[in-house]
């Protein structure tokens, strides 16, 4: 195991050079617009990712006129959402109406800033990292359930309340999942538990554990679909019933708020996942020397990336491929089926852990 | 806004909420539509919903209500036929043979070989054609997005053809009677040739897609069940009666055209419910290639069309005429006074006859089954309308 330094050069920089409550503070700032700009571009990226992985999933091409391979299209798209009105129907709750859009944006901020997306590029290394991600989500599914019932409209409602029903049940399987490489790491640290799958690529949580990390990835996959809001489990917004579920009466930039907010929750998420399954930002190593030095060489944050947008790749194919569930199948697969297979991969987990049964 | 609290107007009959119950839960409505996506067209469903479990489903009508009947009072015969196309404009080719083979009754007009074998031809590729649209705005309901645009995809060709055939790719208004308004172009059916062999491949393109996958085998299997009763009763025809079991089809037990010659099945469905409904349309797909595939191996040198006349006086008297749309009995009867114009028009559409069903199937089920229902219904709302 190398060490690997974890403080930033520039917050060295202004550690060094500053008062320690300003350089504090610096540092924050420094933080807080680092993700922000983090936050647009990737969801602005995304957006028009999605768009062509769609498209070409549907023999089309997708956008092409804005800007070169239409990657303009976005930002297009987002000038004519912020010029358009806000639009307040008659008989909505003005303060749920108006606070929900800002929930899941704030709650997928919050979980951005414990991951470590290099090696020195995290806010900040929090101890209790999985469980803080945990108790941020929520603030998403908050949002959902008061826009949805603060629109005063009955699907807004219907769509609102299978969210409710849907995302807290899927948290618990997600849960599961990720307290397994919790216990078999033995910190709940994001950057420990990347730290704890150095080597080649079986030492990645998703091989080292035997048969329990695959599973446990496969469940973490789908109940983070859950959790997304995404197809084929996008019940709450469920077009062709609901018409758009809980922000069928959003318009402009609450609207915008939420469907951003749905972006960069996946880019969140699939990066939780890269994380603690696939050795975050640790580079991929084939355990042939020459190769490895060479992989070795891309920093940290560009294996981030790499992972990460793997598993919005996959995100993406589930979405454009199956068709929705139904509330009550949806349900039943959490509570009968995802749920005690999560307990008894965690069981399963337990025993590999505890008799050490892991890859070395 | 307080007004708009308390003032409930009164419910009209029929559409009473039950009484709100111990636990403070109550039943309420929903408007599915005019404006809904999966209603496919303006057609607007007051839904009486249990949290999301649906108690009764009132349809209502009228939205797209164009009085085609009627206008057809002021049209010559021939003129009639294009009104058609603006009924159900997916079977817009079988429904103008309709009108055609009433003139043709009423006035003993035959039709010589060439031109059946082009109606038998165009009324298959619209059956394809339509199923094939159905196909995808099925997927699309169900929430599998990407199968909308592969139905599209292979309608597109199908669209195509008709375009190069008639001009039109909706309203085609190209059947007359005694054969029809125009010969197949040159190369047409080197076409249609190579179509049914893309077909095929699509055809298993689309079981693998959406057939065999597992979500929509749950979300219809046992999903609205009709049974060969009460789908009879409701007189359910086409693939929505025959999913149910009731086994009629016009082309096999009334045989109009030339449909006596080909061979093909009639595929029947036993439980009644999404998935057979689904399941009977794919396997008309294949047999309407069956069919189409016969057709272009003995398509025959000749005239289209026996005689041109551009308008016909009618003996007095009744008419009518049945057709297999890709909906159902697409039935056509006029009642003429011996004159240039019909004296009076009447449709028979399937789709009025199988929405009519929709009460009975939905109950007791979850939005998204009325939504599946819906689907696997195929309704065209023009044609129910009219």
């Amino acid at each position: 195991m190398t060490e690997i330094p974890a403080n930033n050069p520039v917050g060295d920089f202004l550690r060094a050079n500053l008062p320690a409550p300003w350089a504090a503070i610096g540092n924050g700032l420094i933080a807080v617009a680092a993700l922000a700009g983090l936050v647009t571009v990737t969801a602005i990226f995304l957006i028009w990712l999605e768009r062509k992985v769609c498209a070409h999933f549907q023999a089309r091409l997708g956008p092409t006129r804005v800007g070169p391979f239409g990657l303009l299209q976005p930002i297009a798209d987002a000038i004519k959402l912020l010029m358009k009105e806000n639009v307040k129907p008659r008989g909505v709750d003005a303060l749920a109406y108006f606070l929900a859009p800002l929930l899941p944006i704030t709650g997928s901020f919050l979980v951005l800033a414990v991951i470590p997306f290099g090696p020195t590029l995290q806010v900040v290394d929090l101890q209790a990292g999985v469980v803080y991600v945990v108790a941020v989500s929520g603030l998403g599914i908050l949002g959902i359930l008061i826009g949805g019932w603060g629109s005063n409209n009955k699907y807004s409602l219907l769509g609102s309340m299978r969210s409710g029903a849907q995302l807290f049940s899927y948290e618990l399987s997600m849960v599961l999942c990720m307290l397994l490489i919790v216990m078999g790491s033995g910190t709940a640290s994001l950057r420990e538990i990347v730290l704890s799958q150095q080597g080649p690529f079986w030492h990645w949580w998703i091989i080292k554990m035997p048969l329990a990390g695959v599973a446990a990835f496969v469940l973490f996959m789908v109940s983070s679909t859950a959790e997304l809001n995404r197809g084929p489990l996008d019940l709450s917004e469920a077009e062709s019933e609901l018409t758009g579920g809980f922000h069928t009466e959003y318009t402009g930039i609450s609207f915008s708020m939420f469907f951003l907010a749905e972006f960069v929750n996946m880019f969140a998420s699939a990066g939780l996942g890269a994380t603690l399954f696939l050795g975050g930002f640790l580079p991929v190593q084939l355990g042939y020397a020459p190769v490895d030095h060479a992989l070795a060489m891309l920093p940290g944050v560009c294996w981030f990336f790499a992972k990460t947008y793997s598993l919005i790749f996959l995100y993406m194919w589930f979405r454009w491929t199956f068709p929705r569930l139904r509330i009550d199948h949806l349900l039943s697969l959490e509570w009968k089926f995802l749920l005690p297979a999560s307990m008894a991969n965690m069981l399963l987990g337990a025993t590999l852990v505890a008799f050490r049964w892991i890859i070395p | 806004m307080e007004a708009l609290k308390t003032s409930a107007p009164a419910l009209p009959p029929g559409f009473s909420l039950r009484e709100t119950r111990a636990d403070g839960s109550q039943e309420y409505f929903l408007n599915m539509g005019p404006q809904h996506p999966s209603t496919h067209g303006v057609l607007k469903l007051v839904v009486r919903l249990d949290g999301e479990t649906v108690v009764e489903v009132v349809p209502h009508l009228g939205f797209i209500h164009r009085a085609i009947e009627k206008m057809g009072e002021n049209e010559t015969f021939v003129q009639y036929i294009h009104l058609t196309d603006r009924m159900d404009y997916l079977s817009s080719h079988i429904n103008n043979l309709g009108v055609c083979m009433a003139i043709e009754k009423a006035m003993g007009i035959g039709v010589p070989e060439r031109g059946e074998y082009i109606r038998v031809l165009v009324s298959e590729l619209q059956r394809i054609q339509s199923h094939l649209l159905w196909w995808g705005a099925f997927g699309m309901d169900l929430g599998a997005v990407s199968a909308f645009l592969y139905g599209f995809k292979e309608r597109e060709k199908i669209t195509q053809l008709f375009e190069e055939l008639c001009g039109a790719r909706l309203t085609m208004n190209f059947f007359r009677p005694g054969g029809s308004n125009a010969d197949v172009p040159e190369g047409f059916i080197g076409k249609v040739k190579e179509l049914l062999e893309e077909m095929k491949f699509s055809l298993d393109e689309f079981d693998t897609l959406i057939s065999k996958n597992m979500i929509i085998r749950e979300r219809c299997f046992g999903v609205g069940r009709l049974s060969r009763e009460r789908a009879a009763n409701y007189g359910c025809s086409g693939p929505v009666g025959r999913a149910s079991g009731v086994d009629f089809d016009v082309r096999r037990d009334d045989p109009y055209s030339i449909y006596d010659r080909f061979k093909f099945e009639v595929p029947l469905g036993s439980n009644g419910d999404c998935l057979d409904r689904y399941l009977v349309r794919i396997a008309e797909m294949r047999q309407s290639v069956r069919i189409l595939e016969q057709v272009v191996a003995a398509f025959p040198e000749g005239q289209y069309r026996s005689k041109e006349k551009a308008s016909y006086k009618v003996p007095a008297g009744s008419y009518f005429s049945a057709v297999e749309t890709a909906r159902g009995m697409f039935g056509t009867y006029f009642v003429s006074d011996n004159s240039f114009k019909p004296y009076r028009v009447k449709s028979r559409s399937p789709n009025f006859s199988n929405l009519s069903a929709l009460n009975e199937m939905a109950q007791g089920g979850k939005i998204a089954d009325l939504v599946a229902i819906l689907s696997t219904l195929d309704l065209i709302i023009p044609d129910i309308d009219r």
